[in-house]
C-alpha cells in the first residue's frame, strides 16, 4: 500500500467458507478504515452474512486471515474481535427476552462488573439510546420481552454504539432498519454519518438500497460468494447498484406455457397487497427476498387445504420442505419409509400397510426420479443431501395430491440433481399438478409460469411470461424505495 | 399505572399460599400459633432449598431428574460422614458438588438431554447412598441439629429460614452479575456467547450453585429428621420442578423468580397439611395435591394469556 492511508481497523484478506458442497465465501478480500461506512449489498444466499461471521470473530474461515491496525490476529475469535471494538447488530434479534436492558447491557459488556454495576449500566446504555433515538421513551429497567419489535431493534442498536470503557470502533449494522419505522431509520443513518465523521467505522448491510445510497462512502458488492463489485459512493446509482447484484444470467429458454384461461385451483387473499391464485397445470413461483412472506403463505396455503382433525382419503395439496433436516426427513427412517411417508393411506388396506405394494411404490421411484442407492431399505442418511432432496419429491409427487406446494426445496442441491428435478416438476404441470414454487434462486424463478414478487408479507408484482427476469423480479423486491 | 409482570407472575404462588393458610387456620385454628406454624412448614425448608436448586437448572434450560437421589446422598453423607469425621464428610459433598459442576460442562458440550444425564446419574446417587447408610439410620451433626431445633423469638425458625434463603437467592441470581449471566445463557445462549463469555463456565457455576443449594437442602434434613435413610427425598425431584412453576419460573427461556420458588415449595408443604386437617385418607392426599397442583397452574395459564395480551398494544 504506498497511500498515506490510516491502518484498517480491521482486514480480511482471501478469506474462504465451505459449509458442506456449498462455497459461503470464495476467497474474499475486504478492509475497513477509521472513517468508512462500507454499504455491503448483495442477493440472500451472496455471503454477506458469512462474511460478517468472519469479522465478528464468530465463524473461523477454512482459509484466510484478519489484520487489524496492521498486526495479524491469530487466533481470531469472538474475544479479540470484541477487544478491537468489533460490535455486530445482527439480522435476527439477539438480546435475552427475559432479562431487563440493563442485564443485557451487563452481558454485553464484559468488564462493566463490580458492585453497582446497574447504575452504571443504565447511564450507559440510556446515554447511548438518547443520542441515537431521542424521545424513544423506552424504558430501560423494563424487560425486553415486553418491548416491540421496533424498540428492541433500537435498543440492540444502541448496545453495539454503547461505550463502557472499550469504545466501538467497527459496528456491523446487519439489516437494521428493518423493523424501523422511516422517521427511526433516518435517526439512525444520521448517527452512522456522526459516527463515522468522529472516526469510527460501519458496514451497513441494508436491502434498503437508497439507504445505502446515500449513507455508504464506499460501496462493495457480493455475489456466490465472491465481491463482484467495489466503488465509491457516487460510482453506483440505483439501477446500476441493481445491475451490479444480479447476474449476467445465462438466460434459460425454458419451455414456458403461455397461462391457461383455467379455473384456479388455489386462492388466498393475503392482508395486504395483491390475492394469490394458481391454475390448474401452472408453475407458480414466489419470488422476493428471503422471509418476505413467501413461506408463510405456503404454510397458509397448506393450512387451509389440509384437514385439521380427521384424515381425508383425497389428499388437496402436499409440501416439500426445503429445510430437510429440520422439517423434511425422518432421520432413522429407511429410505423407502422416508418416501412413502405421505401416501400410506393409498398403500394400506383395513388399516395395515401392504408390504408389496410399498416396496413396489419404492421400486417405481428409484428408477423415475433416479435415488442413486443400491438398497431402498438403506438408513436416508446414506443419501447425499441432493438425493435426500429427490426423496422428498418422490414422497410429495407419489402421493395424488394435485397441487405440490415447495418451500425453497433446491438450497444445498447439486446443479446436476437441479436439472433433473427441473424436468420432473416441468413433466408433471404438463400433466395437469400446480406446483407453487417458492425460492431464492432466480433461475429457478424463470422456470416458472408465473411469478409472484413478496415484499414485506405482500404480494408486489405479478410477472407472466418473459417478463420473468432477474431484472424485474430485483426490482419489484426492491420497489419501495425506487419510487 | 400497569403492574409489571414480574408482581404479575408472583401474584399467583402468594395468592394461592394465602389461600391455603386461610383453609388451614380455618379447619386447625391451633396452627396459628409459633409452634404451630413452625411444625406446618419446618418440613418446608429442605423443599425450598431443593426448589431453589431445581431452578438455577431450569434457569440454563435444563432440568435435574436426579434432585431427590441427590438430597438423599447428601443426607446420607451428612447423617454418617460429616457427624463421625467432619473432614471427610466436608470433602465428599465438595466432589459431589463439583460432580454437578462437570456434569453440566458435559451435558453442554456434548449437546445432551439433561433428564437423560441426570436421570442417569440419579441411579449413580441413589446407589451411593445405600452403600453409605444400607439401613436407616446415622446421627445428626450437633450444629445441624441446633440450627434446625432453635427457637428464635417472634418468628418460629421455619419462617425466618424460608425469608433467608429466598432474600439470599434472590441476591444471588436476580441481583449479581453471575445470576444475570446464567439467565442470560437461559434466555439466548447465542448471544451471551456473542458477547465473549464462556457458556462452559456460565453452566458449570450454575450446576454448581444448584449442588450447593442441594447439598444445604440434605443437610438441613437430616437437621430436621436427627437420622437419614438412602430414600429420604425420593420425592424432592417432584416437588421441586411442581415449586419452580408454581413459583413462577418457565421450564425454558430462563424465565425464573427465587421468591417465587420458595413460596412454591411452602404452598405445595401445606397443601398436604391442608389435605390431612381435611380429613382427606392418605390413599386420595397425592391425586388431591395433583389436583391442586393442576388448579394453580390452570390459574397461572390464564394470567399468562392476559399478560400476553396486556403486552402487546
Amino acid at each position: 500500500m504506498t497511500l498515506p492511508m490510516p491502518p484498517a481497523v480491521l482486514e480480511v484478506v482471501n478469506a474462504a467458507v465451505r459449509f458442506g458442497e456449498v462455497r459461503a465465501l470464495d476467497g474474499v478480500s475486504l478492509s475497513i478504515h477509521p472513517g468508512e461506512c462500507i454499504g455491503l449489498v448483495g442477493h440472500n444466499g451472496a455471503g454477506k452474512s458469512t462474511i460478517v461471521s468472519v469479522i465478528n470473530g464468530g465463524l473461523s474461515p477454512q482459509q484466510g486471515e484478519v489484520f487489524s491496525d496492521g498486526t495479524r490476529l491469530a487466533p481470531y475469535g469472538i474475544g479479540v474481535a470484541r477487544s478491537r471494538g468489533v460490535r455486530c447488530v445482527f439480522q435476527e434479534l439477539s438480546l435475552c427476552p427475559n432479562l431487563s436492558i440493563i442485564e443485557n447491557t451487563r452481558i454485553m459488556h464484559r468488564n462493566l462488573g463490580g458492585f453497582g454495576w446497574r447504575k452504571r449500566a443504565a447511564a450507559i446504555i440510556l446515554a447511548s439510546i438518547d443520542a441515537i433515538f431521542p424521545d424513544h421513551g423506552i424504558d430501560v429497567g423494563g424487560p425486553v420481552g415486553t418491548l416491540s419489535i421496533a424498540q428492541r431493534q433500537m435498543v440492540e442498536i444502541a448496545m453495539a454504539f454503547s461505550d463502557a470503557g472499550q469504545p466501538p470502533r467497527l459496528v456491523i449494522l446487519d439489516e437494521p432498519t428493518s423493523s424501523l419505522d422511516a422517521g427511526l431509520a433516518a435517526q439512525l443513518l444520521a448517527h452512522v454519518r456522526r459516527f463515522v465523521a468522529n472516526g469510527g467505522a460501519v458496514i451497513l448491510i441494508s436491502h434498503m438500497l437508497t439507504e445505502i445510497l446515500e449513507t455508504a462512502s464506499r460501496i462493495v458488492v457480493m455475489k456466490d460468494g465472491k465481491i463482484v463489485a467495489e466503488r465509491g459512493a457516487g460510482g453506483f446509482d440505483h439501477a446500476s447498484l441493481v445491475e451490479a447484484m444480479g447476474s449476467a444470467a445465462t438466460h434459460q429458454t425454458a419451455a414456458r406455457r403461455a397461462p391457461a384461461a383455467n379455473q384456479p385451483v388455489l386462492e388466498l387473499t393475503l392482508p395486504k397487497g395483491q390475492p394469490f391464485r394458481a391454475c390448474k397445470g401452472e408453475v407458480v413461483g414466489l419470488a422476493g427476498l428471503g422471509g418476505h412472506g413467501q413461506t408463510r403463505l405456503l404454510l397458509a396455503l397448506f393450512d387451509r387445504h389440509s384437514p385439521q382433525w380427521w384424515p381425508i382419503r383425497n389428499p388437496a395439496v402436499t409440501f416439500v420442505a426445503g429445510d430437510r433436516r429440520e422439517n423434511g426427513i425422518f432421520d432413522l427412517w429407511s429410505i423407502l419409509k422416508n418416501m412413502t411417508a405421505a401416501s400410506l393411506g393409498d398403500l394400506s388396506r383395513r388399516g395395515f400397510v401392504q408390504d408389496k405394494a410399498e416396496i413396489d411404490r419404492g421400486d417405481e421411484w428409484k428408477v423415475r426420479i433416479d435415488i442413486r442407492t443400491p438398497d431402498m431399505n438403506n438408513p436416508i442418511l446414506s443419501l447425499s443431501g441432493g438425493n435426500q432432496q429427490k426423496v422428498l419429491f418422490a414422497r410429495a409427487l407419489s402421493t395424488r395430491a394435485p397441487v405440490v406446494l415447495m418451500d425453497d426445496p433446491m438450497r444445498g442441491v447439486d446443479v446436476g440433481t437441479k436439472h433433473e428435478v427441473y424436468g420432473m416438476i416441468r413433466a408433471e404441470a404438463e400433466a395437469g399438478r400446480t406446483f407453487v414454487w417458492y425460492s431464492t434462486e432466480m433461475e429457478e424463478m424463470q422456470l416458472c409460469d408465473r411469478v409472484y414478487v413478496f415484499r414485506e408479507g405482500a404480494i408486489v408484482a405479478e410477472l407472466t411470461g418473459d417478463a420473468i427476469s432477474e431484472h424485474n423480479i430485483l426490482r419489484a423486491s426492491f420497489e419501495g424505495e425506487a419510487a | 399505572m400497569r403492574i409489571s409482570t414480574d408482581t404479575l407472575r408472583l401474584a399467583v404462588p402468594v395468592a394461592s399460599l394465602l389461600l391455603l393458610l386461610a383453609g388451614v387456620f380455618y379447619l386447625q385454628p391451633r396452627a396459628m400459633s409459633y409452634n404451630g406454624l413452625n411444625l406446618l412448614f419446618n418440613l418446608a425448608v429442605p423443599i425450598a432449598l431443593a426448589t431453589v436448586a431445581q431452578m438455577l437448572i431450569m434457569a440454563v434450560n435444563d432440568l435435574d431428574l436426579s434432585m431427590g437421589t441427590f438430597v438423599s446422598f447428601v443426607a446420607c453423607v451428612a447423617a454418617t460422614y460429616l457427624h463421625d469425621a467432619p473432614l471427610l464428610g466436608a470433602l465428599i459433598l465438595l466432589a459431589a458438588i463439583a460432580t454437578y459442576a462437570a456434569l453440566g460442562v458435559i451435558i453442554y458440550l456434548r449437546n445432551l438431554p439433561s433428564i437423560v444425564v441426570t436421570l442417569g446419574m440419579s441411579f449413580v446417587w441413589a446407589g451411593l447412598a445405600v452403600l453409605i447408610l444400607p439401613v436407616p439410620g446415622g446421627t445428626a451433626p450437633e450444629w445441624a441439629r441446633a440450627v434446625m431445633i432453635s427457637k428464635p423469638p417472634l418468628v418460629p425458625m421455619a419462617i425466618i429460614a424460608s425469608a433467608l434463603i429466598a432474600v439470599f437467592a434472590h441476591l444471588l441470581i436476580m441481583r449479581s452479575s453471575l445470576g444475570v449471566l446464567i439467565r442470560g445463557v437461559g434466555g439466548n445462549q447465542r448471544s451471551v456467547q456473542r458477547a465473549g463469555w464462556s457458556i462452559i463456565a456460565a453452566r458449570a457455576s450454575a450446576y454448581a450453585l444448584a449442588a450447593c443449594f442441594a447439598v444445604a437442602a440434605g443437610i438441613c434434613l437430616v437437621g430436621l429428621t436427627t437420622g437419614a435413610d438412602a430414600n429420604i427425598a425420593l420425592r424432592y425431584t417432584l416437588l421441586s420442578i411442581a415449586g419452580v412453576i408454581l413459583g413462577g419460573g418457565e421450564f425454558t427461556g430462563g424465565r425464573i423468580s427465587p421468591i417465587g420458588a420458595v413460596i412454591g415449595a411452602l404452598t405445595l408443604t401445606l397443601a398436604g397439611s391442608f389435605l390431612s386437617f381435611l380429613r382427606i385418607s392418605p390413599d386420595w392426599q397425592i391425586g388431591a395435591q395433583g389436583a391442586i397442583l393442576i388448579m394453580v397452574l390452570a390459574l397461572r395459564l390464564l394470567l399468562n394469556r392476559l399478560e400476553s395480551k396486556g403486552g402487546k398494544p
